[in-house]
């Protein structure tokens, strides 16, 4: 089935009882499959009037303690950034599905652009069974941390078409939403309130602003000590590392596996996460290797977070680039094998 | 001795507490007080939710007795989507002032009407961005000062201020629509009646109701706070006019 | 007392001032007092006459008045 299509059925299957969107490729088809598929599984999907709109009305069912998402490409995504904040403000569980364009925006994804001392839990899958078990996985993660939750995904994974088996994974309990609005406690003089302010009720006083953001931000600093997941081969003896996220990955493992059969030692690091992106692990990686480089579609942006953890700062170097296609739907000419091999081995020749 | 009997408690039953930071002369505690009271009247206040923007009147949310969600300014039709479609037993209010709808979320609530969306938003309109210290919003009329528009809405300058209630009325999926005020008691009774039919049709099902309330706001408005009625009555109802737009056929 | 109907409870220390019970009470029996409350405001008080109608209450911010009526 299409890389879309399994993440909807992986949605429906992990919970998710609302769905909203606006139309924008390679997103769209996750968009048409939720259509199709979510009011059968007793859930409602909303075609939105903006992405705006659409994230807005995920945070109000996911008010009322309904597994809700949204999505779009990093154009929507962009739009979604004030609502993405405010959900890790007033610690609203939700999704949010980046099928994103050529370009890596991975800057949007853990910087993002809302207003706040927050971060935000995202996944980068390298390929569609990746995606399946990391739709399950940010369902789980949004519950359990109250707070919103991105999958990096991409138009190779929207749009390929593999034969998988849906495999439900037990990720073991969710706290107990006592805080959802369903308009019970009214008039019982313990009224709910959900408000990024935290200053409750005259009955029930929050512990207001100033306090609630120290605590979220508290929240966000212990999520970055447990939750980095990462994957790194042949890196023991590499004299080169090759530090890629996502759908780029795959190349890369092509490329080292080539090289490998070659007799060259090269290995790969990537990270899972890219927030909490794996520091430690990467630093432990890469601490014996003459050259780190980092190899993502877009001037550089993941970079940032290699410079920050990698030993040595000065074994980095940059081998990736803009590359779009005139369409913005496939791949342009970096993602190409050949020419990320011909990148590794002048550096390999550059190391010696 | 004569016996005697209760008329009405010096606030609602749904406010946990009286005490708010608005200024004298406010308009919103005046309209809220209706609101919950046709809530507590409806027996609906144990699944009732009240989806609130930011202005001045999000007091009222934190001061009410109501499961209640802030959303982001201008958004709340759209969140309550969110919400009522999850529940759909439950009674779903917005509360916004013409800043937070008319100016920045004029998309949401126009969309939240196209889609027929069984929920009830009421507009306290007061005709400044009242929060941020008296500015001018989509709603400020022909003549207003405001902090932004000091010599008055100039149309040659500003153009011309939304009228929500007249754009809601052309649309199908609009149910109730009506505009009240709360200058006067017997103002104050009639609007009391138009949030009744909206959030009893709300609950038979039909489709998006809207109730506006103008109030008055004499800090914005840079009037004393007695001539607050008055100004309200001579600016804002002139106008828009007072009503129920559109009703369901009978 | 023939013709009082009703009278009103004052939470005096609320209010705020605004002076907009004065024309809204029908009778005309709500007159702001030359004391100040501690907030530094006027507040209405009471002559006789009041027909417990409620109008107060539904015009003041601040939730002030109680209305009673006599049975």
């Amino acid at each position: 089935m299409q890389g879309s299509e399994a993440i909807a059925d992986a949605a429906i299957a992990a919970g998710c009882r609302f769905f909203a969107g606006y139309p924008m490729l390679p997103f769209t088809e996750l968009l048409e499959h939720m259509s199709r598929k979510l009011p059968a599984a007793g859930g409602v999907c909303i075609n939105a009037d903006t992405e705006i709109e659409a994230v807005n009305m995920a945070l109000g069912a996911a008010a009322t303690g309904a597994r809700a998402a949204t999505g779009s490409c990093g154009q929507g995504i962009a739009l979604m950034q004030e609502a993405i904040a405010e959900a890790a403000l007033n610690e609203l569980p939700l999704v949010v599905f980046n099928m994103a364009r050529g370009q890596q925006d991975y800057f949007q994804a853990t910087r993002g652009g809302g207003w706040g001392d927050y971060r935000t839990i995202t996944y980068a899958p390298k390929d569609v069974p990746e995606a399946i078990d990391h739709t399950q996985r940010l369902f789980h993660l949004a519950d359990v941390h109250r707070a919103p939750v991105l999958m990096y995904g991409d138009y190779v994974i929207a749009h390929t078409h593999v034969g998988v088996e849906p495999v439900t994974t037990d990720l073991g309990p969710v706290p107990a939403k006592d805080w959802a609005l369903d308009g019970s406690m009214g008039g019982t003089g313990r009224a709910r309130e959900i408000w990024t302010w935290a200053r409750g009720k005259p009955n029930t006083p929050g512990v207001g602003p100033d306090q609630h953001w120290k605590d979220v931000a508290a929240k966000f600093a212990a999520i970055e000590e447990s939750e980095a997941r990462w994957e790194q081969r042949l890196v023991e003896d590499a004299e080169v590392v090759v530090v890629s996220f996502g759908t780029t990955a795959t190349v890369v493992d092509y490329v080292v596996d080539e090289l490998r059969a070659d007799g060259r030692r090269v290995g790969s690091f990537r990270p899972v996460t890219l927030w909490p992106f794996p520091g430690s692990a990467l630093e432990a990686a890469t601490r014996a290797c003459r050259r780190i480089l980092v190899y993502e579609l877009n001037a550089g942006q993941m970079l940032d977070d290699v410079r920050i953890h990698a030993a040595d700062r000065r074994a980095i170097r940059f081998i990736g680039g803009v590359s779009q296609d005139s369409s913005g739907m496939r791949q342009g000419d970096l993602l190409d094998a050949a020419e990320l091999r011909t990148r590794v081995l002048h550096a390999l020749e550059e190391a010696a | 001795m004569t016996d005697m009997r209760l008329i009405a408690a010096s606030s609602p039953a749904l406010m946990q507490s009286p005490d708010h930071e608005l200024c004298p002369g406010c308009g919103h505690p005046v309209a809220w007080r209706q609101v919950l009271e046709v809530i507590e009247e409806l027996g609906v206040a144990d699944r009732t939710i009240i989806v609130v923007g930011h202005g001045c009147y999000t007091q009222m949310m934190r001061l009410s007795d109501l499961d209640s969600l802030q959303c982001l300014h201008g958004r709340g039709p759209a969140v309550a989507t969110g919400v009522k479609r999850m529940l759909p037993d439950a009674v779903v209010i917005t509360l916004s002032g013409d800043g937070d709808m008319v100016s920045e979320g004029l998309a949401e609530v126009l969309h939240a009407a196209g889609r027929a969306e069984r929920i009830t938003s009421l507009l306290f309109n007061n005709g400044v961005f009242g929060d941020t210290g008296g500015h001018m919003t989509a709603a400020t009329v022909v003549g207003q000062r405001t902090k932004t528009s000091l010599s008055g809405r100039d149309p040659e300058v500003h153009g011309y201020p939304i009228d929500v209630p007249k754009l809601l009325t052309g649309m199908d999926g609009a149910a109730y629509v009506a505009r009240g005020a709360v200058n006067t008691a017997g103002m104050a009774a009639r609007t009391k009646k138009m949030v009744r039919r909206a959030l009893e049709l709300q609950l038979a099902g039909a489709g998006f109701t809207f109730v506006e309330v103008l109030t008055m706001c004499p800090t914005g408005w840079f009037v004393a706070t007695p001539a607050g009625p008055d100004y309200l009555e001579g600016s804002m109802m002139a106008t828009y006019g007072i009503g129920e737009l559109k009703r369901p056929e009978p | 007392m023939s013709g009082v109907r009703g009278t009103v409870v004052m939470a005096s220390e609320r209010c705020k001032g605004c002076d907009l019970c004065i024309p809204a009470c029908p009778p005309t029996v709500l007159s702001m007092s030359s004391e100040t409350n501690g907030l530094g405001y006027h507040f209405p008080i009471l002559a006789d006459g009041c027909t417990g109608c409620g109008a107060c209450a539904d015009v003041c911010p601040d939730f002030v008045f109680e209305v009673w009526r006599y049975t």
